[in-house]
């Protein structure tokens, strides 16, 4: 256990300080949790080969307890949206955010998937997930190197640290709300904008 | 530069000369085509264009002369084309025989509104897949087509894309910079100036009310609708089930959809799904300058970023008709050459890990690879997007060292991964169960179908563009085209090392007569002068064929920028290898063919 767990203004007799450690409920809780973010392996575009790049040898994520990267959403903490998030795609990432169990973290990894990147102009491309999934954290880059990616899974494991079980939103005792799943139609159809597209009076783009 | 109206040859060839037999061969068959329809076939005069205009109603009669008594057996690309003042459009084909050689192009145009051109699938199975692409993104009725769906969009989508008329939502000008986006200099984000701000456009009928979303209705018709057997005699009566395949799935590289008709465990019937990383590449690119467009091509085979800047390179380069110094050339095979190793190793050591080799092979192999990434971030600044190649050049020169590195991994390192992946992998009884004989691809087939590179290799069919229509400065390099006989999974493994083998071969070459000198054609510049005309550069990256379609009208945007992606075309072949075969084995035959989305979807 890293130093950083103990409290230190809670005396432990000599004797016992191999075996025993005194903590905060949430400091335990939230180490647990920060050193064993699962991603879900999700590659994009781009992005997901420099995400397999950081998995590999060189930068080894298993450093930080992320090697475990699951296909399957109901095993995962962590979606990496690591490359562009096309209007085809989207309705797919959205109901692979809803199938992850709490607590899930959100990384949107590289240009595109913060605000569209180089085709943010495009007809099929989404301007960022972050129109539809909270993110946690925002890494730059095109792509980013793994480094950065690393540096964005840090900075992720400090949000984590921060924390705190009585408030943390998975807890509350209202059920957490599901994303509305996109539609496609014409162009893509949000259903949060259904009040919206009713009364507007149609108009060409 | 020079401003090379001199660029604009009368026919086609990709390189940047033409052999005299080659001139000869086209020649031979321009001819014939040209007598044999008298009315129906005219060489295209227009003003730096090639080929011949085939008038549409004798487009299939024509193809099968072309096929049948000329040789030219490979339909490599088919496209469109929006001449919106013309008020036509233009579907361009490029054929070429597997002997070798360059491209007879021609074309067929028809009206804009009500486009209708007789569909190639018949003669070319290859152009299945291309003709859905110019369906969806320009409205081209391809009529016989034995499956024309959208292909790269949805079914529902508003419009296509790619007509000249169909304007980008909230970036409605034709050429950057937009000034919706600096009125009077200052910036303002385009997405506070639209009604819904998500960058959406809906047409002006569209109503909520009674509107049902397409779905995929379309994609399952005729599947799963199989009695796959009646139960009379011994057996129990059972149906067909359509199984999805993706787009999230870990064999499948990417978002890439496969649905499957299975019989038990057996594939009836397989169609790829692609589009989910359909990010407009093209519309984007003919509203970019010529040079916006090089740092687009790295994003398209996203592992091969080089290699596709070759290309791009290539075909601009052909329009405005310069060539690059002696030492840019040797500097773009060596990365050309690196990139093939890098793609194919990394090839294998994913076609491993959808065979259930969970990661081990793919972390030696990305092992090697990240040295070879190493000298890409030393020359371009970037590990993988390199944006390396200029018209006439390339971006800088080698930096201090990088000769020393690349000779290490050249002489030491490399050839010694590659008889460890020998040693571990090629007798390994696993990969040999999984592989032999799954997946067959017969020459025929294979060239029916337009795949390139490794695939078409393994299928015994030598074509390699290096050899069969030199670029650059490939003629000059002495290597062997690898070719293995049986067309399975395992051959196009095994082609996949030969090739490496050959690319060490080729850049021992390099690092032994790469001269000193300049490394770029005159003055770099950021706005290139590009005559107008069409032109067509094609490589041959380590998946296959690349190919870029450039027409310029003597702006400084491109009019038509297509890109010949080999991945996609590719996938033609998909579902006929995958009959028959398990369920598991889809993945092996899949990950044998090696394709990358962004590629795929562009």
């Amino acid at each position: 256990m890293p130093e950083t767990l103990d409290n230190p203004e809670v005396p432990v007799p000599e004797e016992l300080k191999g075996q025993v450690k005194i903590t905060t409920l949430d400091r335990i809780y939230n180490w647990g949790r920060r050193s064993s973010v699962w991603p879900m392996m999700f590659g994009l575009a781009c992005c997901g080969i420099e995400m397999i790049a950081a998995a590999a040898s060189r930068y080894d994520l298993a450093r930080f307890g992320m090697e475990i990267m699951r296909p399957s959403p109901r095993q995962t903490d962590l979606i990496i949206v690591s490359g562009t998030v096309t209007k085809k795609m989207l309705p797919q990432i959205i109901r692979l955010y809803n199938q992850m169990p709490e607590p899930k973290y959100v990384v949107a990894m590289g240009a595109c998937a913060c605000g569209g990147g180089p085709f943010k102009e495009g007809y099929s491309v989404v301007s960022g997930i972050d129109k539809f999934l909270p993110v946690d954290v925002y890494i730059p880059g095109c792509p980013p190197t793994p480094q950065a990616l690393l540096h964005g899974l840090i900075t992720l494991q400090k949000k984590i640290d921060k924390q705190s079980i009585r408030k943390v939103k998975w807890y509350q005792k209202h059920e957490s709300r599901e994303v509305p799943v996109p539609l496609l139609g014409p162009d893509l159809i949000d259903p949060r904008d259904f009040p919206e597209l009713e009364e507007c009076e149609p108009s060409e783009s | 530069m020079q401003s090379g109206a001199e660029g604009a040859c009368v026919i086609q060839g990709t390189g940047h000369g033409m052999s005299e037999p080659s001139k000869q061969i086209i020649h031979d068959a321009v001819e014939t085509l040209t007598s044999r329809f008298t009315d129906s076939v005219k060489p295209d005069e227009r003003q730096g264009y090639s080929g011949l205009l085939v008038d549409p109603q004798k487009l299939v009669e024509f193809a099968t002369v072309l096929r049948d008594e000329l040789g030219y057996d490979y339909l490599s690309s088919v496209t469109g084309v929006d001449y919106l003042p013309d008020g036509m459009m233009e579907v361009v084909y490029h054929a070429y025989r597997t002997a070798g050689g360059a491209a007879l192009v021609f074309k067929a145009q028809t009206p804009r509104e009500d486009a209708v051109v007789p569909s190639l699938v018949p003669i070319y199975p290859g152009a299945d897949l291309q003709e859905r692409e110019a369906w969806d993104l320009f409205g081209i009725h391809f009529a016989e087509h034995p499956d024309l769906r959208r292909i790269l969009t949805w079914e529902g989508f508003h419009g296509h894309p790619l007509r000249k008329d169909w304007k980008e939502a909230y970036f409605e000008e034709d050429a950057k910079p937009f000034d919706i986006r600096w009125p009077d200099g200052k910036a303002i984000r385009v997405e506070d100036s639209t009604q819904y701000r998500k960058n959406v456009s809906y047409p002006s009928e569209f109503t909520l009310d009674g509107w049902v979303p397409e779905g995929d209705t379309l994609l399952y018709a005729g599947m799963g609708d199989v009695q796959a057997s009646d139960g009379n005699g011994d057996d129990i009566a059972t149906d067909t089930i359509i199984v999805n395949l993706g787009p999230q799935h870990p064999s499948t590289h990417g978002v890439f959809r496969m649905v499957a008709e299975l019989d038990g465990e057996t594939i009836v019937d397989l169609k790829p799904v692609m589009g989910y990383l359909h990010r407009n590449h093209e519309k984007i690119g003919e509203r970019n300058t010529f040079l916006m467009n090089m740092p687009f091509t790295d994003r398209l085979d996203y592992i091969c970023s080089m290699g596709n800047n070759f290309g791009y390179a290539l075909a601009v380069e052909q329009l405005m008709g310069i060539r690059p110094p002696e030492r840019a050339e040797y500097i773009r095979v060596m990365m050309a050459e690196l990139t093939r190793i890098l793609n194919h190793i990394w090839a294998i050591g994913f076609l491993l890990n959808d065979l259930g080799a969970y990661f081990t092979p793919a972390l030696y192999v990305i092992k090697e690879r990240e040295l070879i990434l190493d000298i890409f971030e030393a020359v371009s600044g970037s590990r993988m997007m390199c944006n390396y190649f200029r018209f006439g050049g390339v971006a800088r020169d080698l930096p201090e060292g990088v000769i020393e590195k690349v000779h290490d991994l050249v002489y030491e390192r490399l050839p010694r991964h590659l008889d460890e992946l020998d040693a571990y992998l090629v007798q390994n009884e696993i990969v040999r169960a999984r592989l032999i004989d799954v997946g067959v691809l017969p020459a025929e087939q294979a060239i029916a179908y337009s795949a390139a590179g490794p695939v078409l290799r393994a299928s015994g069919v030598p074509y390699d563009v290096r050899r069969a229509d030199p670029y650059s400065i490939y003629d000059r390099f002495d290597f062997d085209v690898a070719m293995r006989p049986n067309g399975d999974s395992y051959d196009r493994f095994l082609i996949r090392l030969d090739e490496a083998h050959q690319s060490l071969r080729i850049l021992r070459q390099v690092l032994r007569d790469i001269p000193e000198g300049e490394i770029q054609t005159g003055k770099p510049r950021h706005q290139v002068r590009v005559p107008a005309g069409e032109s067509y550069g094609r490589v041959e990256n380590p998946k296959g064929e690349l190919g870029y379609y450039v027409v310029s009208n003597g702006t400084p945007n491109p009019w038509r920028y297509h890109v010949r992606a080999t991945s996609f075309i590719n996938l033609s072949a998909l579902g006929e290898m995958c009959k028959g075969h398990k369920v598991a084995d889809v993945v092996a035959i899949l990950g044998s063919l090696d394709i990358v989305l962004g590629e795929v979807d562009r």
